[in-house]
């Protein structure tokens, strides 16, 4: 009944809302998406403007839902959705007053996605007028059906945004993909499901471990089937896609050991893996300036070695350093190397911004690996191996260490942890992994330039293990298939997508630190804070 | 860090451990050379007089800019112990500002019949505009995040980093801006065979005299005295009655007005602007801010100003080439954090801020 409140959220809403819309039309990604035919009706493009449309109307809704839950009042009807037209009617005004400048003024000088094109794609071929008045209309229209949606009982609401989901996901991919897809997604939640459920109370011990084992044998087998399988039946294009899901998963299983398990912030990962890279290129490769032209499998292990070695080195002046000084210095430490790649001074035998052609495939027994399927098998495995080594270290000795050090240094110091030995060890376990993944990269890719190891790629590999879950291993793939799939699926994304990581990392910082798929205790600790008094620096940093 | 001071006090009576001693070592043969390669440059005579003293007055200049956006580090930093990873990206915003500002009015012929108006305009527009933009950062990115564990600013920080940088290539191109050139600047004097240019004095100028109005600001006045306690003790403060929040948004005000004059600058400069342009500066200002001691205004000046001197003459003096300049100024962090992590002028951190 509390019209006026309703009123205020549904002006604030839509005015921030209309911010979002604004700066992203002018992004050009409604433009550039218009392109995108979906299935049956519309394009990529109108469901951005639609979904622009009907958010800030859920989101005006909700917060008006939510106030009156708390106040113990119960919802009223009317309100709610008063408030969602309001947040939709600012929304529609905005883009109007947009389609307005761009008839009127030259936006161009300033803004480069202010075109003519946009402009035809916001009046939907209308005149200004009209398509001005469409926009009022169906703004206020869209935010009530935002609203409407947040009143529609949990069920329905889901109802529908699942056949809203399958339907984009369905234009956008093959078939064939979307039931693999859907077959990983099934499996994935099953575990999940399985793993968070509690045995009766009263389970023998024994028996409750002897469960668990069987249980995981048996998801672990259906797994592999569906991994091996699957890329086979899908093709060379998907078989590509999951080569480099795999590579990231290495590289965030091994950054999350040093982030994740040591909680040493590390921005300068991509070093280990450029580093890996160089090694297999000029261990292997015949136009090297080394020459040495060894075989692929030879040169893996040497690959570890040297990242890891790099690790140990890196790591070693690092030593004394907390939280936010050791993310700048690795940071640094990743720029130099990408730097020294690049220089003059090691040209001779880094070739410069040249890189290294001519990187040897792996070859075994007379068979040799050179379509992306092989390789993907070959990341797999390496997958497995990384997957399991660190599963195992996470509960031995050493994995307990570094958690207590994550937790707190000096606690753990007194405890009779070695933080010098422990935090090298989390550096070159850390490192040997994206060794790993870099050797098996070079070979893929037959030429490595020192573009390939810019900031971006350690940014993209933090990015996944935050969103998949910090110190979760099924969080790590789970971010990694998310995080490097998605893009390669959508190839219009790719212009968006540091945008999208950009505002991706902060809202999960906000509102769900602890990643999709958490370590159980990263959730507790993260939650904990919530409770604890007004200490406003923690003095125990989790960093 | 504090524990390097409980080790110095431990090694009166033992022996250090082998950590602290490996990373004398490799301080010291850095060290010797430098001192070493140094000698042999200027013994060689390679290098005029005029080189050294154009490469004084580029330092110069650099540096200036450098400690306007150290400030902002070193003002978050004193009062949040946040890193703003974002900072650079405000510097960045600021020359797009000041680009779009100085072009509107060359295009209407202002800057050639008024400069000085002109000139007023375009590093109002460029101060406001990161101004508003670091507003609305802390707002929407670092205050919900207030009292969470330091890892998670720290990541909404970089996301905040990314998502701006790519923000302005998206809306305003790709294509490199140029600074048109401002007549009244282009000049040069020449003092004994060393040309100076009046941009460069300029400069240098304007950032001194911006420097000195934040201390005065931060020393003498009641916002500054705000500012000053809720650095020291946040929970104090405000039961002494001053806004904590209200404090921390003029923080992040002033720094990115100062980060946003340092843009204007670099584009009058360098006359290019781009949206990775942030990045880089961003870390060096970092650096600066750490080699002064963080946290400490004056300490951030004296730090920006080092650190463009050394950044233009060692290269010269190494005898190097100056790609190697920026693995210079990383260098130099790890070893001020190795050896001094206080900084030039930084007090011995409590526990709390380390």
């Amino acid at each position: 009944m509390n019209f006026n409140h309703a009123l205020r959220v549904g002006i604030r809403t839509g005015i921030a809302f209309a911010v979002v819309a604004i700066f992203i039309i002018l992004t050009g990604m409604v433009e550039s998406f218009a392109d995108r035919e979906l299935l049956l009706v519309g394009t990529l493009g109108t469901v951005i403007l639609i979904i622009l449309g009907i958010l800030p109307g859920l989101m005006a809704g909700r917060t008006v839902f939510q106030q009156a839950q708390s106040e113990e009042k119960g919802t009223s009807t009317t309100s709610v959705l008063l408030a969602g037209s309001i947040a939709g009617f600012f929304v529609g005004l905005s883009e109007a007053i947009l389609v307005f400048l761009l008839a009127n003024a030259n936006l161009r000088t300033v803004l480069v996605n202010a075109t003519q094109d946009l402009y035809e794609v916001l009046t939907f071929g209308l005149p200004t007028t009209q398509a001005m008045l469409l926009w009022l209309v169906a703004g206020t229209l869209l935010g009530l059906m935002g609203a409407a949606l947040q009143i529609a009982p949990g069920r329905a609401r889901l109802i529908i945004l699942a056949l809203f989901s399958l339907w984009i996901l369905a234009s956008l991919l093959e078939t064939e993909f979307l039931v693999f897809l859907a077959v990983i997604a099934l499996l994935g939640l099953f575990t999940r499901w399985y793993t968070g459920r509690h045995l009766p109370s009263g389970t023998p011990f024994k028996q409750a471990q002897w469960r668990h084992k069987v249980f995981f044998g048996v998801v672990l087998v259906v797994w592999l089937l569906v991994m091996t399988v699957g890329p086979a039946i899908l093709g060379d294009y998907w078989a590509r896609v999951l080569l480099f899901v795999g590579i990231y998963t290495m590289l965030g299983l091994g950054l999350n050991i040093v982030v994740g398990f040591a909680g040493l912030l590390d921005l300068g990962y991509v070093a280990f893996f450029a580093i890996g890279a160089y090694t297999m290129a000029l261990l292997t490769s015949a136009e090297s300036s080394l020459g040495l032209e060894m075989s692929f499998w030879v040169a893996l292990p040497i690959c570890m070695v040297t990242a890891a070695i790099t690790g140990i080195l890196l790591g070693f002046p690092v030593l004394r350093m907390r939280g936010d000084y050791l993310a700048i210095v690795t940071l640094g430490f990743g720029e130099i190397i990408r730097i020294l790649l690049l220089s003059d001074m090691a040209k001779s035998i880094t070739g410069g911004p040249q890189g290294v052609l001519g990187t040897a495939p792996p070859e075994l027994a007379g068979f040799v690996f050179n379509k992306p399927l092989h390789y993907y098998y070959l990341v797999v495995l390496g997958c497995l191996l990384v997957a399991f080594v660190s599963a195992r270290l996470v509960y031995a000795r050493i994995g307990r260490a570094w958690v207590a050090m994550r937790e707190d240094e000096d606690v753990a110091e007194a405890m009779g942890v070695n933080l010098v030995r422990y935090k090298l060890l989390a550096f070159a376990t850390g490192a040997a992994f994206a060794g790993i993944s870099g050797g098996i990269f070079a070979s893929f890719q037959k030429a490595i330039f020192p573009a390939d190891f810019t900031l971006f790629v350690s940014i993209n590999v933090l990015v996944l293990i935050i969103i998949g879950g910090i110190g979760s291993i099924p969080g790590v793939i789970l971010g990694a298939a998310v995080l490097v799939g998605l893009p390669e699926v959508l190839r219009e994304v790719d212009d968006y997508r540091i945008l999208a990581y950009g505002a991706l990392l902060v809202i999960m910082m906000i509102v769900r630190p602890e990643g999709l798929w958490p370590a159980p205790r990263r959730k507790m600790e993260l939650h904990e804070s919530d409770e604890t008094g007004p200490d406003i620096a923690p003095v125990s940093s989790s960093t | 860090m504090q524990n390097s001071a409980s080790t110095t006090r431990r090694s009166r009576f033992t022996m250090p451990d082998i950590t602290s001693l490996a990373l004398w070592a490799f301080g010291l043969i850095i060290l010797i050379w430098v001192i070493f390669r140094t000698v042999q440059t200027v013994r060689s005579g390679v290098y005029g007089i005029d080189t050294w003293a154009y490469q004084f007055v580029n330092g110069s200049v650099q540096g200036a800019m450098y400690a306007l956006i150290a400030l902002g580090y070193t003002l978050v930093y004193g009062i949040l112990f946040m890193i703003n990873f974002a900072h650079g990206e405000i510097f960045m915003i600021g020359a797009y500002a000041g680009y779009f500002a100085i072009k509107a009015f060359d295009d209407a012929g202002y800057l050639d019949s008024n400069p000085i108006l002109t000139l007023a305009v375009c590093f109002f527009i460029g101060m406001l505009t990161p101004l508003i933009s670091a507003v609305f950062l802390e707002r929407i990115a670092y205050r919900p995040l207030r009292r969470a564990p330091r890892l998670v600013p720290l990541i909404s920080a970089i996301g905040a980093s990314f998502f701006l940088q790519q923000a302005a290539r998206l809306l305003f191109g790709i294509r490199i801006k140029v600074y048109p050139s401002v007549p009244i600047l282009e000049g040069s004097w020449q003092i004994g065979g060393v040309i100076i240019r009046h941009l460069g004095v300029f400069i240098i100028v304007v950032a001194i005299a911006m420097m000195l109005a934040l201390q005065i600001l931060v020393q003498r006045t009641k916002i500054g005295r705000a500012m000053r306690a809720v650095a020291e003790d946040k929970d104090t403060a405000a039961l002494m009655g001053v806004d904590v929040d209200r404090v921390i948004m003029i923080t992040f005000a002033i720094g990115g007005a100062l980060a946003g004059a340092a843009g204007v600058m670099w584009g009058l400069w360098f006359k290019q602007v781009i949206h990775t342009m942030g990045f880089i500066p961003g870390l060096k200002a970092f650096t600066a801010a750490v080699l002064g001691g963080i946290g400490n205004v004056p300490g951030a000046m004296l730090g920006g100003f080092f650190l463009g001197l050394v950044e233009a003459i060692l290269p010269t003096a190494l005898d190097i080439s100056t790609q190697l300049k920026d693995v210079i100024a990383f260098g130099m962090l790890v070893l001020v954090l190795i050896f001094r992590p206080t900084g030039i002028m930084g007090e011995v951190l409590s526990e709390k801020k380390a």
